[in-house]
């Protein structure tokens, strides 16, 4: 217990000199070393986590290099030639690259008409119930289809809607014409954002519902007696209260319009075609780990890693423009 | 990316297990200042809610149904069954016989409880750093940390990183490289701060280190939260199949990875022991017996999960 206890003494120490840090250099040198000394056990403890993300965050990251480098297996990454932007320009006038991005940005847009306001409306639903019992049935039901893998979640969809599915099958027996979703190029933009609504609608909607406990119920209260009915309560004191949230998922869903759901893609590409499932992230795949091609799958996903990232920044500011908190400060 | 939202820290506290402070008591009626909703309002959300819950109940039901269907009832009904006449556990006999599906639930198993410890050991050691105040270094990496989340490392830098590790066909490429999720992190170390500074001081005036801090104050009072962390590592462990399949052979493939193949992909389990076709399960019910193995364990975890979300847990924690 030396340690420990040397630390739970040092601890006070460290903190009366960090107040006289900045009078001089050598004084602040000695403070530094004082509570690295200090924290000793807690970096330690901090250790294995640090070492992961230095190894398999930043050492994958630097790994980007071979974006600029003609990538050849059996030279190494480092042997390999640097060729400058050269892949960049190959992506640039690739037509494969630009109908990926076109894809992704549909899906993208898909998704934010339909899937978005889904979560808000259903946590409202949810919110307006009455008998607590009954929300919290609903709740653990709805949440239930976001822990499932996007594999089973794919073949469910395939077994309901399949050729062989359920509702064909009820459309066969009704004497009615079958419908040609499973496989279909044609329907699998709508497909992809049905299966997203169904995975993670429920899920979605822990977040509103967590801004809405924070309405203080006195203020509905309040709005009622001076003579508000529901619409303005809700204009009034539920849509205040959840706009933050709003601005926050809007400008997270914005950084993340450059991969739309890799999983959901790879999985249904081989039986659609990639025409119209191939997005950013699997023709990142496709062409690096089946292809070979690393130095153009690199800059691809480079590429799309650095605009995801400037995005996030660009909303983030406009979010702080507009008055909002935004996901940062 | 300087401070998080600091609204996130007020919330779901360990002092009290319950989540948002102001959290408004059960409520089992309309309060009185509420109108009576309209009968036509009342019946659109009935009808909104019925639906919401059969979308997610009737696949479950058309699935466990299937799985344990006669090839009888299958044909009968066109390849989908919702209510078995004859049920018979055939295709679950199938599976485990042929050895595929067996093997993989050991893989998915095994990793998925190494991946798990590893994963909250590594996170609540980091998360315990960056939640005390004046730590040595804390901001820069604080901010070094962050920064991945905002900018992670792509698809292939980290294959050629783990292929360089000599990692293929190890399960460890399946733990190694996502051994920390930084949202899971971010949501630990809130809920450390959270701590009041009092039990610290009074720890330490005790002689206590950081150490004995951590196990005997911090952790136990935060049971809810490691619960909540723990089995989000679990799920994501349990459903990960694309490093599996990027990383291993198909002799070291976990269930979902199986799972894809055969009924994703259409394969056929080739080896089920097939004799004549008369004694073998129909294609359909071997599918979804598979895909019943894979759903089973997470429903065996959700009432528990379940437990700490309706108890408010996560959604302060979330909005951190």
């Amino acid at each position: 217990m030396a340690i420990a206890e040397r630390d739970a003494t040092g601890r006070t120490g460290a903190a009366d000199a960090s107040g006289t840090a900045g009078t001089g250099g050598r004084a602040a040198r000695g403070a530094r070393r004082k509570r690295l000394r200090r924290d000793l056990v807690l970096l330690l403890l901090m250790g294995p986590g640090l070492l992961y993300f230095l190894v398999f965050q930043y050492g994958a990251m630097a790994g980007n290099v071979i974006a600029f480098k003609d990538y050849v297996p059996f030279d190494g990454l480092w042997a390999s030639e640097w060729v400058g932007v050269s892949n960049f320009h190959a992506i640039l006038v690739d037509t494969a690259f630009w109908h990926a991005v076109v894809n992704t940005l549909w899906i993208a847009l898909l998704q934010l008409a339909f899937y978005f306001p889904v979560p808000i409306a259903l946590a409202m639903l949810l919110h307006s119930l009455t008998r607590d019992s009954l929300r919290r049935v609903v709740q653990s039901v709805m949440y239930l289809p976001h822990f499932l893998s996007w594999v089973i979640v794919v073949a469910i969809f395939q077994q309901v809607l399949g050729e062989t599915g359920l509702l064909n099958n009820l459309l066969g027996d009704a004497h009615l014409h079958t419908v040609d979703i499973i496989g279909n190029p044609a329907a699998f933009k709508p497909l992809v954002v049905a299966q997203v609504i169904w995975k993670d609608c429920g899920w979605g909607t822990i977040i509103f519902l967590a801004a809405l406990a924070q309405v203080d119920e006195q203020q509905y209260e309040a709005a009622a007696i001076d003579g508000a009915g529901p619409w303005r309560r809700f204009w009034h004191v539920t849509l205040p209260a959840i706009r933050p949230v709003i601005v926050l998922l809007l400008i997270m869903r914005v950084g993340d319009i450059l991969s739309v759901g890799f999983e959901q893609m790879l999985l249904q590409r081989a039986s659609v075609g990639p025409d119209a499932a191939e997005v950013i992230d699997t023709l990142v795949w496709q062409r690096g780990l089946v292809e070979g091609d690393y130095g153009y799958a690199a800059a691809a996903g480079l590429f799309k890693g650095v605009v995801g990232a400037v995005l996030v920044y660009a909303a983030n500011k406009v979010a702080h423009r507009l008055g909002e908190q935004g996901v940062y400060q | 990316m300087s401070t998080l939202a600091p609204h996130g820290t007020r919330t779901a506290g360990p002092r009290g297990t319950a989540g948002p402070r102001r959290r408004r008591p059960a409520r089992t009626a309309r309060p009185a200042w509420m109108e009576r909703p309209k009968p036509l309002t009342r019946a659109a959300k009935a009808v909104a809610l019925a639906t919401v819950v059969l979308l997610v109940v009737v696949p479950f039901l058309i699935i466990v149904s299937t799985s344990l269907a006669s090839n009888k009832d299958v044909v009968a009904n066109g390849g989908w069954v919702l209510w078995p006449e004859h049920p018979t556990l055939r295709a679950y006999r199938e599976i485990f016989e042929g050895g595929i599906v067996g093997h993989a639930l050991a893989v998915s198993a095994g990793v998925t409880l190494v991946g798990t410890a590893v994963s909250l050991a590594c996170t609540i050691g980091l998360a315990y750093g960056l939640s005390r105040p004046d730590l040595f270094g804390g901001r820069p990496l604080l901010l070094v940390i962050l920064f991945t989340f905002l900018f992670p490392p792509g698809m292939i830098p980290s294959f050629l990183l783990v292929k360089s590790l000599h990692m293929l066909n190890s399960y460890d490429s399946l733990i190694a490289p996502v051994v920390i999720n930084v949202f899971n992190l971010v949501v630990l170390r809130g809920f450390f701060q959270s701590v009041p500074a009092e039990l610290h001081e009074a720890a330490r005036l005790d002689g206590a280190g950081e150490w004995m801090v951590l196990r005997r104050i911090v952790l136990p009072l935060s049971k809810a939260a490691l619960a909540v962390v723990g089995l989000f590592y679990a799920v994501s462990y349990w459903n990960a199949w694309f490093y599996a399949s990027i990383y291993l052979d198909s002799g070291h493939w976990p269930l979902q990875q199986v799972l894809r193949t055969y009924v994703v992909g259409g394969a056929q389990l080739a080896d089920t022991g097939a004799g004549d076709a008369g004694q073998v399960a129909a294609p359909q019910t071997i599918q979804m017996a598979v895909l019943v193995v894979a759903v089973v364990p997470i429903l065996a975890v959700y009432p528990f999960l379940q437990k700490y979300f309706t108890k408010g847990v996560l959604t302060g924690a979330i909005k951190s």
